[in-house]
């Protein structure tokens, strides 16, 4: 990092302590440099670690450093979350709260802003405020994490939360695709989960990945393609969009496998009826699957004459 | 983060082109690397999905089953693909469609040289499924919308600019002999002939 960089990250974090401490930009550019440039320490992290010694020096909280962004981090919109382990800044209203699995985790669910939803994660350890659903909140200095494609924020010690009076509208990150259904891939049609709870895995030969030989759970799905000529899209349509899109339903398909003592007539069956036509499909985006939300059947008439006009006009 | 290897798109193209595409190539030096086929308006395709009229089917194995499968498009030119013992599904299908019907096609081009030293193009189709004539309607809309965007992005490609289009250029070079009107015309042929059943169901 070059010095120039340095010194910007340094009248950053000197302007945040300039009402407390009297420091000096140099010696503020040289701790970084030390951490930066000798310990090949990530720059946010070495901010943190310069951020502390102050912090220590002047017998100051975290939550009373001035210039109001916590730190220098970037705020950012959740939808613009795209890499693992960043310290930043959102302001979002929480959509939902979960049951927390595990006692370490105080605090797990949505948060949503204008640009759609966001996992997050609040450590019991952390010993912060606790947060309620439908209230927006600022949140300052959380970090970003990924599992599997899908990303989320997770709350820490550091963290700050403030409640705010305006209420963060949150947007709708759902996505549309169209297409011809052109695959339906294997792990389609009547398909068997694990019944342990917490554990939807679906069994490969009776046995899940995690808890072994078990008796499953049935259950329908089709994880299919759609291809517009120009990009595809994997779908996983759950069992009443299966139901819709197919018109089989689950006990229909127990009957089906059963007559045939074979579970594969089942996804034989919704190949011939489905595959080959085109859809329109919404839903949330889950690693590299979209789930499909709602769904139609593309049918009505088509019209030729602007593509015929542009056609002669060539 | 972990790469999985990107499905490849399925690509929208009149028989008449699609028959033309006698050019082959692969993208690297690996055995199992994908082999495209080179349109002639300047694009690659390693899968294809076509729906139209099956018109025949006929088993043209000598030793085991190896079924052939006639599809026309509404220009009246035909798609030909053949299934055997390795796409049991497809050639199930070959052997239990009646024909006439519309059908939908997903497949892969395949090239073979013939002892004339022609180059024939056909499909190894991954799945066959019996469809609808809206079904048919859309495609041929579509395959014209993509045709025609590809004709026009070919026509106003410049030739002697290194960074036009790789595939334009090398669709250029590759198929001199060949006449990008002809793909033009057969967007006019196929609107034009979905335009007249159009007009004929509604005048019944």
């Amino acid at each position: 990092m070059t010095e120039s960089d340095l010194r910007t990250h340094a009248t950053e974090i000197h302007e945040q302590f300039s009402d407390q401490l009297e420091i000096d930009v140099d010696d503020v550019v040289e701790r970084l440099d030390t951490l930066v440039n000798d310990y090949q320490v990530p720059i946010s992290e070495a901010r943190r670690s310069v951020v502390n010694t102050y912090l220590d020096e002047a017998g100051m909280d975290r939550d009373q450093l001035g210039g109001g962004d916590g730190g220098g981090n970037e705020q950012v919109n959740v939808a613009d979350v795209d890499a693992p382990e960043e310290w930043v800044d959102v302001r979002a209203t929480v959509v939902e709260l979960w049951d927390p699995r595990a006692d370490a985790v105080a605090q797990v669910g949505l948060l949503g802003d204008e640009t759609g939803t966001i996992k997050f994660t609040k450590w019991s350890k952390s010993d912060l405020p606790s947060l309620e659903e439908g209230k927006s909140y600022a949140l300052r200095n959380v970090v970003t994490d990924e599992y599997q494609g899908r990303f989320s924020v997770k709350l820490n010690r550091t963290t700050t939360i403030e409640e705010l009076d305006e209420e963060i509208e949150v947007g709708d990150d759902s996505v549309e695709a169209e297409g011809a259904l052109v695959d339906i891939q294997s792990g389609s049609g009547l398909i068997k989960r694990c019944p342990e709870d917490d554990c939807t895995r679906v069994l490969q030969n009776g046995r899940c990945s995690e808890h072994g030989e078990v008796e499953g759970k049935f259950d329908l799905r089709i994880k299919g393609v759609l291809d517009d000529g120009e990009e595809v899209t994997e779908v996983i349509f759950d069992e009443e969009a299966t139901e819709e899109l197919t018109g089989i339903a689950l006990e229909e398909a127990k009957e089906m496998a059963m007559d045939a003592l074979d579970t594969t007539v089942v996804a034989d069956e919704m190949r011939q009826k489905i595959l080959g036509r085109y859809y329109r499909v919404r839903g949330p985006t889950f690693g590299r699957y979209l789930l499909a939300d709602e769904q139609e059947r593309l049918t009505g008439a088509v019209d030729a004459d602007e593509i015929l006009i542009k056609a002669r006009s060539i | 983060m972990a790469s999985t290897p990107t499905r490849e798109v399925a690509r929208r193209v009149f028989a008449r082109e699609f028959n033309d595409a006698s050019y082959t190539f692969k993208e690297s030096d690996d055995d199992r690397a994908p082999v495209y086929v080179l349109l002639p308006t300047g694009q690659r395709a390693n899968r294809v999905f076509l729906v139209g009229t099956l018109t025949e089917t006929e088993d043209v194995g000598e030793d085991s089953e190896y079924w052939q499968g006639r599809v026309v498009d509404p220009n009246g030119d035909t798609f030909f693909m053949y299934a055997g013992q390795y796409q049991p599904d497809a050639a199930s299908m070959l052997r239990e469609l009646e024909p006439p019907a519309y059908v939908a096609v997903v497949g892969k081009p395949r090239t073979y040289e013939t002892d004339e030293g022609e180059v024939n193009v056909s499909i190894r189709p991954e799945s066959i499924s019996e469809v609808d004539e809206a079904t048919r309607d859309r495609w041929v809309v579509e395959t014209a919308e993509r045709t025609l965007d590809r004709v026009k992005r070919y026509k106003e490609a410049d030739m002697e600019d290194p960074a036009t289009d790789e595939y334009i250029a090398m669709a250029d070079e590759e198929y001199e002999q060949l006449s990008i009107e002809n793909y033009r015309q057969s967007v006019v042929g196929a609107l034009e002939s979905l335009q007249d059943e159009q007009a004929e169901a509604s005048a019944d």
